[in-house]
């Protein structure tokens, strides 16, 4: 994060309940202009919330919300002029074709016809949508959908643009093309607040990192940052044919210095803060009877943070969120 | 500047994705003149007595041609979440509901026309009062469209805007004095016809095409008026109550 800039987004004590649930709990953070700012938690969490509350869909309950110095607890129209919000499912009109919807959404911010439709057909070419630009939103496929929301977002060159879960449910060619664009956005000055539940997602592309977990924000530092005490540790995971939880406790009384984690029945993390001799622990393994397929070093990732910090299996995660029909991992 | 661009374009695009859309011409030309033809057959009047029948038709044809097109294209947009793009557009919510439903407006008052050409073409209408006739027709066409709003907002669901929207119209086609006079109704129901603002509507339009007001006209006005100014408010905070939640 570059010293010296100033702070666009200032959250204090927000706090929003709706019919007596407490969906966000008193969360404050601020986001630097020109950052790429994440918001990392399960569903449910209160990520849309928050942001469905600094865009002025939603009212907050409490607390204070200043966009660019601008009080936006009482008045959230007075900043949307510098607000681009990409909702977590795409909201364009479907009987509008490409060119239209983001000519009409510029239309929203002021634009004059010929200013929209330049910057328009601008966007259209640089999200590949130039040859589809006069067909239907409704006949797009997803991916497409996604890419002209985000158009649709940024089609006023806001100062801010909100992402809400913007890789969900797309293939993994669309979601590394989403990416790359995000990250080009990025590049450009755009200030990026990024809401998502893939952590892979968050530590490619964020600068900082808040998780939220019911409400309430658990973490919120630099990836680095995050990274750092985990950067030390060694890791293995070893995966077993037959399963091997029943022989956790004297795993540990042999091992005395290693923590050994078993995420299922047949995968064991192994973590200790010095070099783990794996073969040494295979060959425990198999004279208990248990049948080693595969064992392999793995590099700490933002994962073991946020398992670390909040008790929730990313497992567990995925599963909720494909349960929830939101499509696979991107 | 900046915020008529978004009103007009809002407008522009209302009127090109539903009002122009060549089922609703047809639908805005037919439904007038089915009603003339009906009132023609039932009632077994001459041409001579089409003026009586006009206001009523003219009522009829607005008050179908903004509420069945606005409650339904606000609720499907709301459920299709459309509408959230226009809630994050810096524009003021007023604004954003004028724009909204002047497209209904605008389709009411040319709907309310149709039978005023017909009668023109088949019948003398010299005795019309033209400049009472025209702002009485717009005012009736936005006080159906508020309350076409009013019924967008209330419910959740495309089919419960219908539903709804005939809850409020077919009592008051009845009850507002178009096809009987409000002194032929029952005692007891008498005042709920005041409450309804088709009642001083229907007089406006009696006085201006055959001079047969029963109240003063510029009581109708200034009550038109007031329904247009309560329906809109109660419309957007009820919007600022659900929908920015």
């Amino acid at each position: 994060m570059a010293k010296g800039r100033c702070d666009i987004i200032e959250v204090k004590g927000l706090t929003k309940i709706f019919d007596g649930t407490t969906a966000v709990d008193d969360v404050s953070f601020a986001v630097q202009a020109g950052e790429l700012f994440g918001f990392l938690g399960p569903n449910g969490a209160g990520k849309t919330t928050t942001i469905n509350v600094l865009t002025g869909l939603a009212r907050p309950y409490g607390g204070a919300i200043r966009i660019a110095g601008i009080d936006c607890s009482t008045n959230p129209k007075a900043a949307q002029h510098l607000m681009g919000v990409v909702p977590d499912e795409s909201n364009l009109y479907p009987e509008l074709t490409g060119f239209d919807n983001l000519c009409f959404c510029g239309s929203l911010y002021g634009m004059n016809r010929h200013d929209r439709e330049s910057r328009a057909r601008q966007l259209l070419d640089r999200f590949g949508l130039a040859e589809a630009s006069e067909r239907k939103f409704a006949g797009y496929s997803r991916g497409m959908k996604r890419k002209l929301t985000i158009a649709a977002g940024i089609i006023h060159k806001p100062e801010i643009l909100f992402l809400d879960e913007p890789t969900t449910g797309l293939d993994v060619a669309s979601a590394r093309q989403l990416r790359q664009l995000i990250a080009d956005l990025h590049r450009a000055g755009t200030t990026i607040f990024l809401t998502t539940h893939y952590i892979e997602e968050a530590e490619r592309l964020c600068e900082r990192i808040a998780f939220i977990v019911a409400g309430r924000i658990v973490k919120i530092d630099t990836v680095e940052h995050l990274l750092q005490p985990f950067q030390k540790k060694q890791v293995i995971q070893i995966t077993s044919i037959n399963g091997a939880e029943s022989i956790q406790a004297r795993l540990s009384d042999t091992f005395g210095d290693m923590e050994f984690i078993f995420s299922d029945n047949k995968i064991i993390r192994v973590e200790a803060d010095k070099p783990i001799l794996a073969g040494a622990i295979v060959r425990f393994l198999e004279e208990q009877g248990i049948e080693v397929s595969e064992a392999r070093r793995i590099r700490p990732s933002l994962e073991d943070v946020f398992v670390r910090v909040t008790g929730i299996e990313t497992d567990a995660m995925k599963k909720e969120k494909e349960k929830s029909g939101m499509g696979g991992k991107a | 500047m900046k915020a008529w661009i978004a009103f007009w374009n809002i407008l522009l695009k209302d009127m090109r994705s539903y009002y122009l859309k060549p089922p609703n011409i047809s639908w805005g030309l037919l439904f007038p003149l089915v009603w003339i033809t009906m009132f023609f057959i039932r009632s077994g009047l001459g041409m001579e007595n089409l003026p009586e029948l006009l206001p009523g038709l003219v009522a009829l044809s607005i008050l179908f041609g903004t509420t069945s097109v606005l409650s339904v294209t606000v609720t499907f947009e709301k459920k299709g979440r459309s509408f959230e793009r226009l809630l994050l557009a810096p524009v003021s919510l007023e604004l954003l509901m004028l724009s909204k439903t002047s497209g209904a407006i605008l389709f009411g008052t040319v709907n309310a026309f149709v039978p005023i050409l017909v009668a023109m073409l088949l019948t003398d209408l010299s005795a019309v009062n033209w400049s009472i006739l025209v702002p009485a027709t717009i005012l009736i066409a936005i006080s159906s469209t508020f309350l076409g709003l009013f019924i967008a907002v209330s419910v959740k669901e495309v089919f419960e805007a219908q539903t709804f929207s005939n809850f409020f119209r077919f009592p008051m086609i009845f009850l507002c004095g178009l096809f009987f006079p409000i002194e032929h109704l029952p005692v007891w129901l008498r005042p709920l016809s005041y409450v309804l603002p088709l009642t001083y509507g229907a007089d406006v339009l009696h006085g201006s095409i055959h001079r047969s007001a029963r109240m003063p006209l510029a009581l109708d006005f200034g009550l038109l008026a007031a329904f247009c100014a309560v329906l809109f408010t109660v419309s957007l905070r009820n919007i600022r109550r659900k929908w920015i939640m």
